[in-house]
């Protein structure tokens, strides 16, 4: 009781305290049900598995055998089916409908890609096999590899990062490793980032003792190639080790200048990083090779459709110039003749290895996905996949743009950005017109993102939306925008939303009194549907 | 009466001796809304002036607290761990984080008065 | 093509309410220089599912599945039953097409799995408080030692000779390219080592593995209090998770961080990955831990909810001061994971446990009853090691060559070290059978 109380106060202001219009005995609302955590379901001797009685055998533990119960709940198979089926029923998901947000390509995600992924002699390889029994899965390996370097015009990849952040630091190490080599890494300290860059980009150089200095952007949302020239320095004295540069930049925008920068760059002897997260925008009507890129890291789960998963896991291989390639990190795929190995740490091998940075061979099981993503398009899928990215943003930006602010002049890539400008004085904010935008039953855009744009709303319809959905969609942000424009809405704005599973969360509460595990003395708050029936 | 100062990182500082009592101003706390954590600086550490040695967290924002004068920290708000809250009902009061022993009382001179405090938050807008 | 709904005429509807005349306009901002004039040259067209699906099991017929012979590979990852139940869940397209919850109030499915499995990952390991989870086991040691490096504000890490050697690599990898100093042990095939004498003033964390790569169980309560009297912290990593369901958990050994994989609970083999990270800690250093977290709350009308929670330590808010610059994580391997883990409860996860021990039991007496063969370990959990009487990687190539998978050559991990030439690692879990241990005895008779 005392916790229930403790826990009511600091309540944010801004959520408007709503009172359930017609509860339930249950607390449910027909097809939305309450679930207990399984903590709070779990009896002593039920059990979702059926295993054979151990063999008596001598511990061989040197005495540590564990004491005492874990604490985990059993449940019963039918149980675990209806709990996990009745959370999936809480997600907004991709298969559900438009899930505009910016900067993460929320793509369909064909299911051939999880069938192929599944099958015996796939799926279920072990990484330590002998070479011999592996040959069809390195192959695999590097048939991807060929289609990441074509598409993006590049000599080397480097497969085994994990997601795009760790497809950075790979690539920001192989730069730093050319640095060293060329006994110019003490000197050159400084990473050049745009303001608008994903955070993950300053937080990478910043690990590996780069001073991250901001570029500015130009009124067009493109960077200012003199400032960028300015800070670069003289070639021969340049302290900037390279550029880290998101293109199309995260305003939606291709850099215009972007030959000019990477030229600028390479004469200060600094390297050209290329933040991939929207090649999705480009593929196959732009190399990126092309434009002076030295590495890219390729979130194979943004462009190449692999699943999000509710945030994990992804694949980032980083394409790497003929500059970078010896640096590439342990393993990669050889062809010998007619036989595949893997090059491994401390095998006889050309170039300067920059390390490990996983175990193992990389995301295989994101690997073989998005192969069959690629090889489902094609080259000329993959062109109009993009193309048609570009369109749909294109569409929506102007089917928006009298009603809603865009945030630059001129067409977009693959998302279109808007400022909050057109919510002034509406006491409505970004965060409210997202919210309504749930109980219209959306996924709301990306919120506040990028930094540089005020109360940024970034939408990316993809390529995978119809027209006529993609009509609903806008016609309900017109309406949204009439409905905040009206002056007399903000209440309403504020409550949202209204009928999803919660309404607005507690985040000041949950951040200040941190509550990260259930514990037997956890008890829901009250009015809680759970407690009630407990009572 | 104690002399407060401002900083245009909208921080204050109360001086009482040779100690000054460091928090961050009203204007500052609207700004970053529901403060939900507070890292204070341990007693005994020294710092200088423009040192970050404290942050401010709201749900959504980490912001740095930088010294306003060099000196040597000689009490921290142990009562902002558990109530952070404190920091936005009462930013110039129970919401202190940290107490100075001062090394240059110099140092004071360049920071502002309450009316110019005033009129540099106007100008902000 | 199947994955795009726009028609032309759709195309050309938009297009006109764009006001464009062709999609290359929307392209103008490219460069003319840049401007691919057709399609990438060399590359194939697209092809239907059946097409696809052939091209895969044409991959597949290459390889030697696990599930069609003798099999005992371990050495980080580990062939286990996974429930059917598994794959159906994470399946769903609310939970496999989902992206991070940021928008909680469309996302509790996500959030709270994630909260009942950061429980189930402080329950396991014996600690306060873990995370929603990191890329794998791997990584997760590595952004283990950046997390005792800011705690100690020290920069030298100590690494057992008992650390699985990928796990030892990426850790100098990081250390030589953020600046900091891994000092690693010599290999340690007997279990013998003891760090204590190597921890030091300037140590700001030791990492030791339990089962140590080798296989051998150990007792860490006096690493820890050693460790603890010097300021630094103990790192203990864990690549067999089930292992916690028999072995007492390094959280009541005193450790500080305790990573493990995942991947042995839920997750199929999948050559290497994707694999989850397990990554647990004391209450008093949660804000110094990487990666994302869920948090309970209450929504406007007081019911509970989670969402994600201390996000000021990530990188998308902190930038260049990030605990990480972490932001993916591994979210459906996570679920994977507890589905998993609920399916057996405290009974099935111990008697997995059980059967594990039972299996290798068996397995190591009758390796080590082969002529030439020595078993290394007193102490094991499902792995061990043995001495061959010869090099063990061609033991191990012409056991492939009779479709056995006989094991890892410690030589594959550790290369040009005459030390370990010899040396097998043999794993059984639950999926051993007679079929597969018999051939495997007969064959390295005739072998060796």
């Amino acid at each position: 009781m005392v916790q229930s109380l403790d826990r009511s106060q600091g309540r944010s202001g801004g959520i408007a305290a709503g009172t359930s219009d017609n509860p339930t005995f249950t607390g449910n609302r027909a097809l939305q049900i309450e679930e207990p955590l399984i903590f709070e379901m779990g009896q002593p001797g039920r059990c979702g598995v059926d295993l054979p009685e151990p063999p008596k055998v001598k511990d061989r533990l040197n005495g540590l055998r564990r004491a005492g119960e874990i604490g985990l709940p059993g449940l019963s198979e039918p149980q675990v089916v209806q709990h996990y089926t009745r959370l999936s029923q809480k997600n907004y998901a991709i298969d559900m409908g438009v899930y505009p947000l910016g900067s993460c390509t929320m793509k369909h995600n064909p299911r051939i890609n999880e069938k192929v992924a599944r099958l015996s002699g796939i799926g279920d390889l072990h990484p330590l096999q002998p070479m011999s029994t592996v040959q069809g899965a390195l192959e695999l390996i590097d048939g991807l590899a060929h289609w990441l370097k074509a598409l993006s015009g590049m000599p080397a990849v480097a497969m085994s990062p994990a997601a795009g952040a760790h497809g950075e630091m790979c690539g920001m190490m192989a730069i730093a490793a050319a640095l060293e080599a060329r006994g110019e890494r003490a000197r050159r300290k400084v990473v050049l980032a745009p303001e608008s860059a994903h955070g993950t980009n300053p937080a990478t150089a910043a690990a590996l003792g780069f001073t991250v200095k901001p570029i500015p952007a130009n009124e067009r949302g493109r960077v200012d190639l003199d400032a960028l020239k300015a800070a670069l320095g003289p070639a021969n004295g340049s302290e900037v080790a390279a550029i880290m540069l998101t293109n199309p930049n995260t305003c939606g925008l291709f850099e215009t200048e972007i030959v000019e920068i990477s030229r600028a760059v390479h004469e200060a002897g600094a390297f050209f990083y290329c933040d991939g997260a929207n090649f999705n925008a480009i593929v196959g009507r732009v190399r990126p090779g092309d434009l002076g890129v030295d590495c890219m890291h390729i979130n194979l789960h943004k462009t190449f459709s692999t699943p999000h998963g509710g945030g994990g896991p992804g694949a980032g291989p980083v394409v790497l110039s003929a500059a970078l390639a010896p640096y590439a990190p342990y393993p990669w795929i050889v062809k010998d003749g007619e036989r595949w190995r893997v090059a491994e740490d401390g095998a006889a091998v050309d170039g300067k290895p920059l390390g490990r940075l996983k175990a193992f061979h990389g995301q295989m099981g994101m690997f073989t996905r998005a192969l069959a993503y690629i090889m489902s398009h094609g080259a000329d899928g993959l062109k109009q996949a993009a193309e048609d990215a570009v369109l749909s943003a294109n569409y929506v930006m102007a089917s928006l743009q009298d009603i809603m602010t865009p945030a630059f002049e001129g067409p977009c890539m693959h998302e279109a950005l808007f400022d909050d400008s057109f919510l002034k004085d509406t006491g409505v904010s970004t965060l409210d017109f997202a919210k309504a935008m749930i109980d219209e039953g959306y996924h709301p855009m990306t919120m506040y993102f990028p930094l540089v744009v005020h109360g940024a709303m970034l939408i990316e319809p993809t390529e995978s939306q119809a027209k006529e959905d993609l009509d609903l969609f806008i016609a309900a942000l017109r309406s949204l925008a009439e409905r905040a424009k009206s002056g007399t809405a903000a209440e309403e704005f504020k409550a949202a939303p209204r009928f999803a599973p919660r309404r607005r969360l507690d985040e000041t509460l949950a951040a200040r009194k941190p509550v990260l595990r259930w514990r037997p003395s956890n008890n829901p708050p009250e009015g809680d549907p759970m407690k009630q029936a407990a009572d | 009466m104690a002399d407060t100062k401002y900083t245009q990182e909208h921080e204050w500082l109360r001086v009482e001796g040779d100690v000054g009592t460091i928090g961050i101003t009203q204007y500052a706390q609207e700004q970053l809304g529901d403060v939900v954590f507070v890292d204070v600086p341990q007693a005994g550490r020294k710092v200088a002036k423009g040192e970050a040695c404290a942050v401010v967290e709201s749900v959504k924002a980490a912001s740095d607290i930088y010294a306003p004068v060099s000196g040597e920290v000689v009490e921290a708000n142990a009562a902002l761990a558990d109530s952070p809250g404190d920091v936005n009902a009462e930013p110039m009061g129970k919401g202190w984080f940290f107490k100075i022993k001062l090394s240059d009382k110099g140092e004071l001179a360049g920071l502002m008065d309450e009316a110019a405090y005033t009129d540099f938050v106007k100008s902000l807008g | 093509m199947r994955y795009l709904p726009l028609t032309p005429i759709d195309r050309r509807d938009m297009l006109a309410t764009i006001g464009a005349k062709s999609v290359d306009e929307l392209f103008r901002d490219v460069p003319a220089s840049a401007r691919l004039p057709g399609k990438i040259s060399g590359l194939p067209d697209h092809l239907g599912e059946l097409e696809v699906e052939r091209a895969f099991q044409d991959f597949a017929a290459k390889n030697v599945s696990p599930s069609t012979a003798p099999f005992f590979i371990g050495a980080g990852a580990y062939r286990h039953h996974v429930p059917s139940t598994v794959d159906y869940m994470i399946q769903r397209g609310e939970f496999l097409t989902s992206y991070t919850p940021y928008q909680p109030e469309i996302t509790q499915g996500t959030l709270q799995y994630l909260f009942e499995f950061q429980t189930q990952v402080s329950l396991l390991t014996g600690m306060e408080v873990a995370n929603a989870s990191m890329y794998d086991g791997s990584t997760g040691a590595s952004e283990a030692v950046l997390m005792a490096n800011r705690i100690t504000r020290r920069n030298k890490a100590l690494i057992s000779g008992g650390l699985h050697p990928h796990y030892r690599a990426i850790i100098e990898t990081t250390a030589h390219w953020q600046g900091y100093h891994a000092v690693a042990g010599k290999a340690d095939p007997e279990g013998l080592e003891d760090p204590i004498a190597k921890v030091d003033k300037e140590t700001s964390c030791v990492v030791v593995q339990n089962p140590s790569f080798f296989g051998h169980v150990r007792d860490f309560t006096k690493l820890a209090a050693a460790c603890h009297a010097a300021g630094a912290l103990l790192i203990v990593v864990v690549t067999e998770v089930v292992s916690l369901g028999l072995i007492k958990p390094a959280g009541e050994m005193g450790a500080d961080i305790v990573v493990c994989e995942g991947q042995s609970i839920g997750n199929g083999l999948g050559f290497g990955g994707p694999y989850v990270g397990l990554f647990a800690t004391r209450d008093k250093y949660v804000r110094q831990m990487p990666g994302r977290l869920v948090g309970e709350t209450v929504d406007a009308d007081g019911k509970r909810g989670f969402v994600l929670t201390l996000s000021t330590r990530e990188q998308h808010i902190r930038r260049e001061k990030a605990t990480s610059n972490i932001c993916t994580n591994a979210g459906l391997c996570a679920l994977a994971f507890t589905v998993h883990l609920t399916l057996l409860g405290e009974a099935g996860f111990r008697r997995l446990a059980e059967l594990n021990h039972a299996k290798a039991s068996e397995l190591a007496d009758r390796v080590a009853a082969v002529p030439g063969v020595k078993l290394l370990n007193d102490s094991f959990f499902n792995e061990f090691t043995v001495r061959l009487p010869k090099p063990a990687a061609p033991v191990v190539e012409a056991l492939a060559g009779r479709r056995i998978l006989a094991g890892v050559p410690v030589s594959r991990l550790i290369p040009n070290d005459p030390a370990v030439d010899n040396l097998l690692l043999l794993a059984a879990t639950e999926t051993a059978t007679e079929a597969g241990m018999a051939p495997l005895i007969a064959g390295l008779r005739e072998v060796l």
